[in-house]
C-alpha cells in the first residue's frame, strides 16, 4: 500500500474533511413504501475526496438510500443539501444536473456502439456539419487517458470489453459528464481480484481529484482496502457513521446485522475434518464430460451427502461445467451416470426430472421471473416438473410457499408481492425455495452468496450444511475460496476450462493454498501433468 | 389494500382493469348510435321464427370471428411472439370447407359440413404448427416466420379454389354463422364457449403462468424446467385453430369464400383488440376477457362506421382515431393521472378469472 508518510497525510485529511463543507448531506431522510417504512430518519453525508461506503444487509435501505439521492424515489421526510444548499432532486435527470453520476452493477451503457461513442453520449462535439467524429473520439481518449485507459481504442465495440473494462467506461462517461458524485453500487460483484485492484486504481485517482464517491459492496476486504469512511444501515435506521480505520472487522459486522457474530463464526469449524469414505455408488458420475470451447473433457463424480466445491477464477468453466451437468447447455463428449445407470442430461427440463437443480449465478436474468409474484416465482420449478397438465392444487402451492418462506426466512414474508420489489438476498432465497421445493438429490448453486449480506449469506450457508446433512449432494460454486473451503467436503479446482485438481478438504486447506494451486499450475504445462496426477492419487487414497 | 371508502374501493378496482376504457368506448359508440337513431338499440324478437334481431345482435355476430383470432393472439403475444398469419388461415380454412363442400356428393348432409368443419380445422391447426415450428426449433423471429404464413397463406388459398370465389351450399354448415339457438346467434354463443373453454385450459392448468412465464424471461423459464419449445408450439397451433374456427365463422355466414377479401388485415384487429384488452405486446402476464372486450370493440366499430355512413375511404382513419384515444387512456401516465393519490406497486393485481 501506501507509505508510512503519505498515510499521515491522508489521515491528517480526512480529519480535516469534516470542516468542509459535505457535497452531499442527507437530513433525517424518510421514505415510505406502502406497509414498509423503507427509510426512517436516516443521515448521510459526503465530502469531497472520499470514498464513502454505505454499509448494511440487503433490505437496510442502500439502495432506497441512493434511489433518494439519485431523483429516482421521493423523500417523504428530511432534506438534501448539495454542496450546502438545499435541492429538490425529482429524477435522475436532475440529479445528474447536480453532478450525481451512479454506475450499477449491471452496467448501463449501450453495448452495441463504440467505446468512444458511450463515453461521449450526449456530449458529442459537434463541428458546421454535425457531429465532429473524430474530435468527439479524440475527446473520449483523453477523458480514458485521465482515468489511466489510454490503452483502449474509442472505436472499438463496447461489447468486445470485459465487465469490469466496461465499468470503467461508465466511470469515465459519468467524469465527462462533469460529475461531482460518484455512486458506485456494487461495482465488484462480478470482478475478480484483478479487475477489483484495477477498479480501486481508478477510484483513488478520482478520489484525489476531489470527487466524492458512494461505494457499496458487500466484501469486507474490499471496504477496508477502499474506503476512507462508514455509514452503517440497519433496517431502513441509520446507526453510525465511522472512520474505516477506527472500526474493527468484528464490530461492523455487529452493528450491520445488529447481533452478535458468534453464530457466523461457528460455522466456521463446521467443515474442517472430512472423514468421508466413498464406498458406495457415486450418485453422478461423468467420464470425459466436455463441450467445444467451454469445458475440456474431465471426470467428475458426486456423492450423497457431500459438499463439492468448484473453485476456480472467474472464466475459469466452473459455471460453464455446472451448466453441462444440469443440462443448460449439452455435453458434446463424455458418458454420464446417475444413480448408477447410463444417462443423457440433455435440458434443464431432462434435468429436473432427473432430480438435478441448477440456480444460475445470474440472478436478475436466469433466475427470477422478475414480473410474476414471489408464489408464482417459488412453485414454477415444481410446476414445470409435473407439466402444465397437472396443476398445483391452491393448498399444495400454499404449502410449498409457507414451508420455504419460513424455513429461508424470507422477508417480507408476503408471497403475493411481485419478486422484483424483494431484496437481492431474499430474491435469492425465494430461488433456493424453487430448487428445494423439486426435492432435488442434486443440487448446483452457482454464487448463491454473491451480492448478499452477511446475515441471508450465513443463512444460505446453513442450508447448505443442513441440505448435506440430509442426503443431497450439493455442488457449491463461490468466486470467494474462504466459502468455497469452508463448506466444502471435495473442492474441484478449475482452470482455463480444465480440471486442474481435486483436493480432499482438510485442516491444511485453505484458501490460499487453492490460489497456490492455480497460480502454480500455470507456470509450465510440463509440470501440470504430475500435479493433476498427484491431486488425484491425493483424491484418490484418501 | 384497506380502502376507507368501499363503493369508492370497488369503483376504482373496476377502472384499473385493463379493459375498462374498452368497455366505456363500446357504451360510447352505441350512445353516438343512439343519438343518430334512438331506435338504435332496440331489440325486437322476430313474430316468425321467435329469434331475437337487431343492430346488437349484428354487431355480437361480427365480433365473433374477431373474438376468435384476438383470444389465439393473445395466447401467442403473451408467449413474446405475434402471429400475423391469423388472416390467412382464416382464407385457408375458409377455403378448403367451401371446395370439400362444393366437390362432395352428398354435399348438403350433416356430416359433410362435419367433415368440411374438420378438414379447416386441421389444416388451420398444421399451418400453426409451422409457424410454432419455425419460431421454437429453427429459430426465426416470429414476426418473419408469421409474415411468411400470411403471404403463402393466401396464396393457397388461391391454389386451393384455383383462384375463384368459391360457393358451396350446406344448411348444416350454413346454421352455424345464421342459425339461432333460444333466440340468439349460434356464432356468438360458440365463441363465447370457445372463450369459456380455453380461459378455462389455461387458467385452470398451468399453461397459463408457464406461458408468461416465457413471455417474460425466457432464459430464466428455461431454467426452471419449462418446455419453452413445446409451449410455443402449443400457442401457435392454438391460435391457428382459433384462426380456424374464425374462416369457419366468416366463410359459413355468406357460404362463399372470397380468396382475397375473407380474413383480409384481421391479424390487425386482432392484434388491436389484445391490445385493447390490456395485454403487453412485450409478452408476459396476458388478459383473455380484455381481448374480448377488444373484439367487441372493434366489431361495434366497425357497425359504427358504416351505420354513420362514414364513406369507405375515411374508415381506416376514423378507426384509427378511435383506437389512439384509447391506448392514450390505457398508457401508464395517464392512468397515473386518474389515481394519483395510489402509490404505485401498492396493490397486487387480481388474478383474471372468467365468468363460467
Amino acid at each position: 500500500m501506501t507509505g508510512d508518510a503519505k498515510r499521515i497525510v491522508r489521515q491528517r485529511r480526512l480529519s480535516d474533511m469534516t470542516q468542509s463543507i459535505p457535497i452531499v448531506e442527507m437530513k433525517n431522510i424518510s421514505i415510505s413504501f406502502p406497509g414498509v417504512k423503507a427509510l426512517d430518519g436516516v443521515d448521510f453525508r459526503l465530502f469531497p475526496g472520499e470514498v464513502h461506503t454505505l454499509m448494511g444487509e440487503n433490505g437496510a435501505g442502500k439502495s432506497t438510500l441512493i434511489k433518494a439521492l439519485t431523483g429516482v424515489y421521493k423523500i417523504d421526510e428530511g432534506e438534501i443539501l448539495i454542496a450546502g444548499a438545499p435541492r429538490k432532486l425529482g429524477g435522475t435527470a436532475e440529479a445528474q444536473a447536480a453532478g450525481i453520476s451512479t454506475v450499477y452493477q449491471e452496467v448501463n451503457l449501450c453495448s452495441n456502439l463504440s467505446i468512444g461513442e458511450n463515453v461521449m453520449l450526449g456530449h458529442e462535439i459537434r463541428g458546421p456539419f454535425g457531429i465532429n467524429w473524430s474530435a468527439t473520439f479524440a475527446a473520449a481518449t483523453e477523458a480514458l487517458e485521465k482515468l489511466g485507459l489510454g490503452h483502449l481504442d474509442p472505436r472499438q465495440t463496447l461489447s468486445t470489453l470485459s465487465l469490469a473494462m466496461q465499468q470503467l467506461v461508465a466511470i469515465s462517461r459519468a467524469m465527462v459528464a462533469k460529475s461531482k458524485v460518484l455512486i458506485l453500487d456494487e461495482p465488484t460483484s462480478s470482478l475478480d481480484a484483478n479487475e477489483v485492484e484495477g477498479l480501486f486504481v481508478v477510484m483513488r485517482r478520482l478520489r484525489d481529484q476531489g470527487v466524492a464517491i458512494l461505494f457499496v459492496s458487500h466484501f469486507l476486504d474490499q471496504v477496508y482496502a477502499i474506503s476512507d469512511r462508514l455509514t452503517v444501515l440497519r433496517n431502513g435506521g441509520y446507526v453510525g457513521e465511522y472512520l474505516t480505520r477506527d472500526i474493527e472487522r468484528a464490530s461492523l459486522i455487529s452493528k450491520m446485522i445488529g447481533k452478535d457474530i458468534a453464530a457466523l463464526k461457528s460455522l466456521d469449524s463446521e467443515r474442517e475434518a472430512q472423514d468421508h469414505v466413498y464406498t458406495e455408488e457415486p450418485l453422478y458420475k461423468a467420464v470425459g464430460i466436455g463441450r467445444k470451447g467451454s469445458v475440456e473433457p474431465m471426470d467428475i463424480s458426486l456423492h450423497r451427502g457431500e459438499v463439492v466445491g468448484l473453485a476456480g477464477l472467474l472464466g475459469s468453466g466452473r459455471t460453464e461445467l455446472a451448466r453441462l451437468i444440469y443440462g443448460v447447455d449439452k455435453p458434446d463428449s463424455g458418458e454420464i451416470w446417475l444413480r448408477g445407470s447410463k444417462t443423457d442430461v440433455s435440458s434443464p427440463a431432462s434435468g429436473l426430472a432427473k432430480k438435478i437443480a441448477f440456480s444460475s449465478e445470474n440472478r436478475r436474468d436466469e433466475g427470477i421471473i422478475r414480473d410474476l409474484s414471489v408464489r408464482e416465482n417459488l412453485v414454477l420449478a415444481v410446476q414445470a416438473k409435473r407439466g402444465w397438465a397437472r396443476p398445483l392444487s391452491r393448498k399444495e402451492k400454499d404449502e410449498i410457499v409457507s414451508k420455504y418462506l419460513v424455513e429461508l426466512n424470507v422477508r417480507p414474508a408476503d408471497p403475493d408481492r411481485p419478486i422484483k420489489n424483494l431484496s437481492g438476498g431474499n430474491q435469492q432465497k425465494v430461488l433456493l425455495g424453487r430448487w428445494l421445493a423439486t426435492k432435488p438429490d442434486l443440487l448446483i448453486l452457482d454464487e448463491p452468496t454473491r451480492g448478499i449480506d452477511v446475515g441471508a449469506k450465513a443463512e444460505i450457508q446453513e442450508q447448505v450444511v443442513a441440505l448435506a446433512g440430509e442426503g443431497v449432494s450439493v455442488v457449491f460454486i463461490s468466486s470467494e475460496l474462504e466459502e468455497v473451503v469452508r463448506l466444502s467436503d471435495r473442492i474441484i479446482v478449475l482452470k482455463d476450462h480444465r480440471k486442474i485438481a481435486e483436493i480432499v478438504n482438510g485442516p491444511g486447506v485453505t484458501a490460499e493454498a487453492i490460489v497456490n494451486t492455480i497460480a502454480e499450475e500455470g507456470i509450465s504445462d510440463a509440470h501440470a501433468d504430475v500435479h493433476v496426477g498427484a491431486a488425484a492419487e491425493e483424491a484418490a487414497t484418501s | 389494500m384497506t380502502e376507507k371508502k368501499p363503493t369508492l374501493g370497488i369503483l376504482m378496482d373496476v377502472i384499473r382493469r385493463p379493459y375498462f376504457w374498452g368497455i366505456i368506448a363500446i357504451l360510447l359508440l352505441l350512445a353516438v348510435n343512439v343519438v343518430k337513431d334512438p331506435s338504435y338499440l332496440s331489440l325486437s324478437v322476430s313474430p316468425a321464427t321467435g329469434n331475437v334481431v337487431g343492430n346488437l345482435i349484428d354487431i355480437l355476430r361480427a365480433a365473433a370471428p374477431i373474438m376468435m383470432v384476438a383470444v389465439g393472439m393473445c395466447l401467442v403475444v403473451a408467449t413474446g411472439g405475434i402471429d400475423l398469419s391469423v388472416g390467412s388461415i382464416m382464407v385457408v380454412a375458409g377455403a378448403v370447407s367451401m371446395e370439400f363442400l362444393k366437390n362432395m356428393d352428398d354435399s348438403t348432409s350433416v356430416g359433410a359440413a362435419l367433415g368440411a368443419v374438420g378438414l379447416a380445422l386441421l389444416i388451420a391447426a398444421i399451418l400453426g404448427a409451422v409457424n410454432g415450428l419455425l419460431v421454437s426449433v429453427v429459430g426465426l423471429q416470429p414476426f418473419i416466420s408469421t409474415l411468411v404464413i400470411m403471404l403463402a397463406g393466401r396464396g393457397l388459398a388461391k391454389v386451393i379454389t384455383s383462384g375463384q370465389n368459391t360457393s358451396a351450399s350446406n344448411d348444416s354448415f350454413r346454421w352455424i354463422a345464421n342459425g339461432y339457438v333460444v333466440g340468439l346467434p349460434v356464432v356468438f354463443l360458440l365463441a363465447v364457449l370457445i372463450v369459456i373453454a380455453v380461459g378455462l385450459l389455461v387458467r385452470r392448468s398451468a399453461l397459463g403462468l408457464m406461458i408468461e412465464a416465457i413471455g417474460m424471461d425466457p432464459k430464466a423459464a428455461r431454467l426452471a424446467g419449462i418446455n419453452r419449445r413445446g409451449l410455443l408450439i402449443t400457442a401457435y397451433v392454438a391460435s391457428g385453430l382459433l384462426a380456424g374456427v374464425a374462416g369457419i365463422f366468416a366463410t359459413a355466414s355468406v357460404m362463399t369464400v372470397d380468396v382475397s377479401r375473407t380474413g383480409y388485415q384481421l391479424e390487425l384487429d386482432a392484434i388491436l383488440a389484445v391490445v385493447i384488452g390490456g395485454t403487453s405486446l412485450a409478452g408476459g402476464k396476458f388478459n383473455i376477457v380484455g381481448s374480448v372486450v377488444g373484439a367487441i370493440l372493434i366489431a361495434t366499430l366497425d357497425k359504427t362506421v358504416v351505420f354513420l355512413g362514414v364513406s369507405s375511404s375515411a374508415t381506416p382513419a376514423f378507426k384509427a382515431i378511435v383506437i389512439v384515444v384509447l391506448c392514450l387512456l390505457q398508457s401508464q401516465r395517464v392512468r397515473a393521472l386518474f389515481n394519483q393519490r395510489r402509490s404505485i406497486g401498492s396493490s397486487t393485481p387480481k388474478k383474471e378469472t372468467l365468468p363460467a
